[in-house]
C-alpha cells in the first residue's frame, strides 16, 4: 500500500480550481463525504423501492399488477428483491451513510485537522465504493437476474451456480465480486480513520476532550478493519468455489433439483457462517454505533447539558465494539452446534445489554431536567432513543437459544433487525443531517415540512415493525413468496395488507424529505452564523460553508471538554471547545 | 469551567497536536494495513484448519526428499530477503541512497527467487495430478486449500516484489524518505511472518512418513 500524499497535516493545502479535481476526484475529505451521501441517497431510494415491490406482493399476493411480466411476481423475482435490497441496504447505504459519509465531513473538523491522514486513498475508497455499487447493481441486468439467496449468501447454494436457481448464475457472482471490492474500500476507509483519529487532532484534543460521536467512527473504524478483512477472504473463498471447482463450502452427496453433484466433496457450508458472521455481528455495530455517537451529540445540545457519564460513554462504545466480536454464533443456534457453545454465545451476547443499557440510562440521564429543544434534529435523536430500546429489547429474547430456536428464521427477527439496525441507524442519520446540513450546505433544512416528515416516519416505522413481531410470535417464517399456500398464514394476511399500506405511507413521507432535502438546498433558509445551534465542538468554530482546508492553515487549539454545556458561572449556556479560558464570559 | 485536570494531560503524547507514537501517519497506516491483512490471513487458515479436521481422509503427499527440503530452501531464501531488507532499511536510515539501493534490489532478488522456486513446487505438483480442484492423494479439499493459501501468499510477494521496485526506485532518485523504505519494510516482514505460519501448517504437518 503506497501512499504519496501530504496528509491531513495544516498548511500545505491548495483549493483545486478545475471542475474535475473538485467535484469529480476531489480529494478534500469535506466533497468525499458528500459523494459518500449522495451515493447512500441514491441507495436507500433504490432499496426503498425493492422493499415497497415487496410489500406490494405481500399485501396482495394474487392481485395483478401491470409492471411485472403476466400481472404476477415470480418467486425468483421476490427472492432477488429481498436479497439486493438486503445487500444495497445494509452496506451501500448503513455501512456507508453514517460512517463513510458523515464521518469523512465531520470527523477531521472535530478533531481540528485539514484532512484525513491521507486525502488520495480517501479518494480512492469513495470510487472503489461507486464501483462496488455498480457491479453489484449490474446483477439486475444480466441473464438469470439478481441473486436470490439472501444477504447472507448461504451455501451451498450461493457455490453451486445457474443450477442453484436462475440469479445464482452470473448474478450471484457478480454480487460476491461486488462484496469483495466493498470490502477492499472498507479497509482503505478504516484505516484512514483510524490514522486520522489517532494523529491529527489540534493540540488540546485529549482523548478525554473528543466528541462522542468521534469516538463512535473511532470504534467503528476498528471494527471495519477487522471485520472486512474476514469477509474479503470469505469472498474469495466463495468465488473459487463457483468459478474454480473447489469445494470449500460444499459437501459431498448433495442433491439439488433431482440432480446428484458429484463433483464435489469435503466442504462444510457451516465454515462460511462462521466466517460471515465473524463480519456479520460487527456489521450490526458499524451500522449503528454512528448514531449513537450522533444522538449522544444531539441530546447534549439540544438539551443544553452535558453529556451524562461521559467516560461511561466510552466504554460502552468500545464495550459495544469489543463484544461485537464475541457474539456471531448467536446467528447459528440453529446450526446444530453444541448447547455448550450456544450457551457461551447466549451468555455473552445478553452482555451487550450491559452497555448498551449504559448508553440508553445515560441518554434520559441527559436529557433529565434539560432546556429541551424540539427541533427535527433533536426529535430524530429522540426517535433513535425510541427505536434503540424497541429493537434492543427483543434481541435479548432473540439471544436466548431456546426461544430463538422458535423463532429464529421466522418474522419476529425481520422486525428485530429492521428496528435497530436499519431504521434506527437511519433516524441516527436523519438526526445528523438536520443538524449538519446548513453547516453544510449553508441552508436549513426546512423545520415545518421537516416535522411532518418526522412524524409520519417515526409513526410509519413502528406501525410497519411492531406487527412483525407478532407475525413472528405465530410462526410466521421469512422469507416466504406466497403466504397464502400455507393455511395457518391465511389468518395473518390482514396483518401483512396492513403492514404493506404502513409502508407505502411511511415511503411517502420518504418523497417528502426528498423534496425537502432540494428545495432546501436552493431554497431553504439560510445560515450566515458560524454557530447557529451554540453548539460546542470545532466544526461550529469555521464558517459555513467551511473553506477548503477548514480551519484557514491555522491549527485551532482545544481548551475544553466536548459537551460543556450550562456551566456554572459562565455567562453564556455554552463554552466553544476552542474558546481560550480567559475568554469565557463570567456571568 | 476551565478543567485544571487536562493542563497536565495537555503534556502527554495523547493529548493532540502531534502522533502519539511519534512516527509518520504511513507508517502508522501500514501497520493498521498488516493487521486487517493479519485478519485475512487468520481466515485463509481458520479455512484450513477447519477443513482438515472435518475430514478424515486429509493426505500427507510430502516425502522429506525432495519436498520439504526444497520447501525449506524456500524458507530460507524468504527469510535471507527479511534479513536483506533490514540492512536496506539500516542503510536508509544512514541516509546512504546507494547502498540502500543495491540491499532493497537483493531484497527483491530474494521475493523472486522465492516465487520461482514456489512456482516449481507447483508445476512438480501439477505434473503429480494435483490440482486446485483434484489430487491423487485425498480429498479435493486438499488441494484447493494447498493452492489457496500458498497462491494468496505468493500473491502478496509478487505485490511485495512491485512496492519494493517503485520504492527503490524513487528513493534512489530522492523522492521517497528513509521511512517510507522502513514502512516498505514493515510489509515484506508481515509477508515472511505469514509464511512462517503457511509453512509448518501447510508443508510439516503433511510430510510423508
Amino acid at each position: 500500500m503506497v501512499t504519496h500524499e501530504n496528509g491531513g497535516g495544516h498548511g500545505h493545502h491548495q483549493a483545486p480550481t478545475g471542475f474535475i479535481r473538485k467535484y469529480v476526484f476531489s480529494i478534500d475529505h469535506k466533497v468525499i463525504g458528500i459523494q459518500y451521501l449522495c451515493l447512500a441517497l441514491f441507495s436507500v431510494f433504490v432499496g426503498m423501492a425493492l422493499s415497497a415491490l415487496m410489500r406490494l406482493h405481500l399485501g396482495w399476493p394474487n392481485a395483478h399488477w401491470s409492471i411485472f411480466k403476466g400481472g404476477l411476481m415470480t418467486p425468483e423475482q421476490y427472492l432477488a428483491l429481498m436479497t439486493m435490497h438486503g445487500t444495497i441496504m445494509v452496506f451501500m447505504v448503513l455501512t456507508t451513510a453514517p460512517q463513510s459519509g458523515f464521518g469523512n465531513y465531520f470527523l477531521p473538523i472535530q478533531i481540528g485537522a485539514a484532512d484525513m491522514a491521507f486525502p488520495v486513498l480517501n479518494m480512492l475508497s469513495f470510487w472503489t465504493t461507486m464501483v462496488s455499487l455498480l457491479v453489484m447493481i449490474a446483477a439486475f441486468f444480466v441473464a438469470g437476474g439478481a441473486p436470490i439467496g439472501g444477504w447472507t449468501s448461504y451455501p451451498p447454494l450461493s457455490a453451486l451456480g445457474e443450477m442453484a436457481g436462475p440469479g445464482q448464475g452470473a448474478g450471484e457472482t457478480l454480487w460476491i465480486i461486488g462484496l469483495a471490492i466493498f470490502c477492499g474500500a472498507s479497509l482503505m476507509g478504516a484505516l484512514n480513520f483510524i490514522t486520522t483519529l489517532i494523529d491529527l487532532r489540534a493540540k488540546g484534543m485529549t482523548l478525554g476532550r473528543l466528541p462522542l460521536t468521534c469516538w463512535t467512527w473511532f470504534v467503528t473504524a476498528i471494527l471495519g478493519l477487522l471485520a472486512f478483512g474476514v469477509l474479503l477472504a470469505a469472498c474469495i473463498l466463495l468465488l473459487l468455489d463457483r468459478v474454480a471447482g473447489t469445494s470449500f463450502f460444499i459437501p459431498g452427496g448433495l442433491v439439488i433439483t433431482d440432480q446428484v453433484i458429484t463433483w464435489h466433496k469435503g466442504g462444510s457450508p457451516l465454515l462460511w457462517q462462521h466466517l460471515f458472521w465473524f463480519f456479520g455481528h460487527p456489521e450490526v455495530y458499524i451500522a449503528i454505533l454512528p448514531g449513537m455517537g450522533v444522538a449522544s451529540h444531539l441530546l447534549s445540545t439540544f438539551s443544553r447539558k452535558p453529556v451524562f457519564g461521559y467516560r461511561a460513554m466510552v466504554g460502552a462504545i468500545c464495550g459495544i465494539g469489543f463484544l461485537g466480536f464475541c457474539v456471531w454464533g448467536h446467528h447459528m443456534f440453529i446450526s446444530g452446534m453444541s448447547p455448550y457453545s450456544a450457551f457461551a454465545f447466549s451468555i455473552l451476547t445478553m452482555t451487550i445489554g450491559v452497555p448498551s443499557a449504559i448508553k440508553t440510562f445515560n441518554w434520559l440521564g441527559t436529557l433529565w431536567g434539560g432546556k429541551i429543544t424540539f427541533n427535527c434534529a433533536m426529535l430524530f435523536a429522540l426517535g433513535f432513543v425510541s427505536l434503540f430500546v424497541s429493537g434492543g429489547l427483543s434481541g435479548l429474547f432473540l439471544a436466548q437459544p431456546a426461544l430463538d430456536l422458535y423463532l429464529h428464521d421466522g418474522y419476529f427477527v425481520v422486525a428485530h433487525f429492521h428496528l435497530i439496525m436499519g431504521v434506527a441507524a437511519i433516524f441516527g442519520m436523519f438526526a445528523g443531517l438536520y443538524f449538519w446540513f446548513p453547516k453544510m450546505f449553508g441552508r436549513f433544512l426546512n423545520e415545518g415540512i421537516g416535522k411532518l416528515h418526522f412524524w409520519l416516519t417515526f409513526i410509519g416505522v413502528y406501525a410497519i415493525f411492531m406487527p412483525m413481531h407478532f407475525l413472528g410470535l405465530a410462526g410466521h417464517p421469512r422469507r416466504y413468496f406466497d403466504t397464502t399456500a400455507v393455511e395457518f398464514l391465511q389468518k395473518l394476511q390482514p396483518v401483512h395488507v396492513f403492514i404493506s399500506i404502513a409502508a407505502f405511507i411511511t415511503i411517502g413521507a420518504q418523497l417528502i424529505f426528498l423534496f425537502n432535502f432540494f428545495y432546501s438546498l436552493y431554497a431553504g433558509k439560510e445560515c450566515k452564523e458560524e454557530n447557529p445551534w451554540h453548539a460546542t465542538t470545532l466544526e461550529w468554530s469555521i464558517p459555513t460553508p467551511p473553506p477548503f482546508d477548514n480551519f484557514a492553515g491555522v491549527e485551532p487549539v482545544v481548551y475544553h471538554g466536548p459537551y460543556e454545556f450550562s456551566v456554572p458561572g459562565a455567562a453564556d449556556d455554552y463554552i466553544p471547545q476552542h474558546l481560550a479560558p480567559n475568554l469565557v464570559k463570567k456571568a | 469551567m476551565h478543567d485544571v485536570k487536562t493542563d497536565a494531560a495537555l503534556d502527554s503524547a495523547w493529548s493532540g497536536g502531534a502522533s502519539p507514537f511519534a512516527m509518520g501517519s504511513k507508517k502508522l497506516g501500514m501497520w493498521l494495513f498488516i493487521v486487517s491483512d493479519t485478519l485475512t490471513f487468520s481466515a485463509l487458515l481458520i479455512t484450513y484448519t477447519y477443513s482438515r479436521i472435518t475430514n478424515p481422509d486429509w493426505p500427507k503427499p510430502f516425502p522429506m526428499n525432495p519436498a520439504i527440503i526444497f520447501s525449506t530452501t524456500m524458507t530460507v531464501v524468504l527469510l535471507a530477503s527479511s534479513l536483506t531488507m533490514v540492512m536496506a532499511v539500516m542503510a536508509a536510515q544512514r541516509n546512504d541512497r546507494k547502498k540502500t539501493v543495491l540491499w532493497m534490489i537483493a531484497t527483491m532478488a530474494g521475493g523472486l527467487t522465492f516465487m520461482a522456486l514456489h512456482l516449481r513446487e507447483w508445476f512438480h505438483l501439477f505434473e503429480e495430478g494435483a490440482t486446485i480442484t483434484h489430487n491423487p492423494w485425498g480429498t479435493p479439499l486438499f488441494g484447493a486449500v494447498f493452492f489457496g493459501v500458498t497462491g494468496m501468499h505468493m500473491t502478496h510477494v509478487l505485490i511485495g516484489v512491485i512496492y519494493l521496485g517503485i520504492v527503490a526506485t524513487g528513493y534512489g532518485r530522492g523522492k521517497f524518505s528513509a521511512e517510507d523504505v522502513e514502512v516498505n519494510g514493515l510489509y515484506w516482514h508481515f509477508v515472511d511472518l505469514v509464511w512462517m505460519f503457511v509453512f509448518p501448517l501447510v508443508y510439516l504437518m503433511s510430510v510423508k512418513y
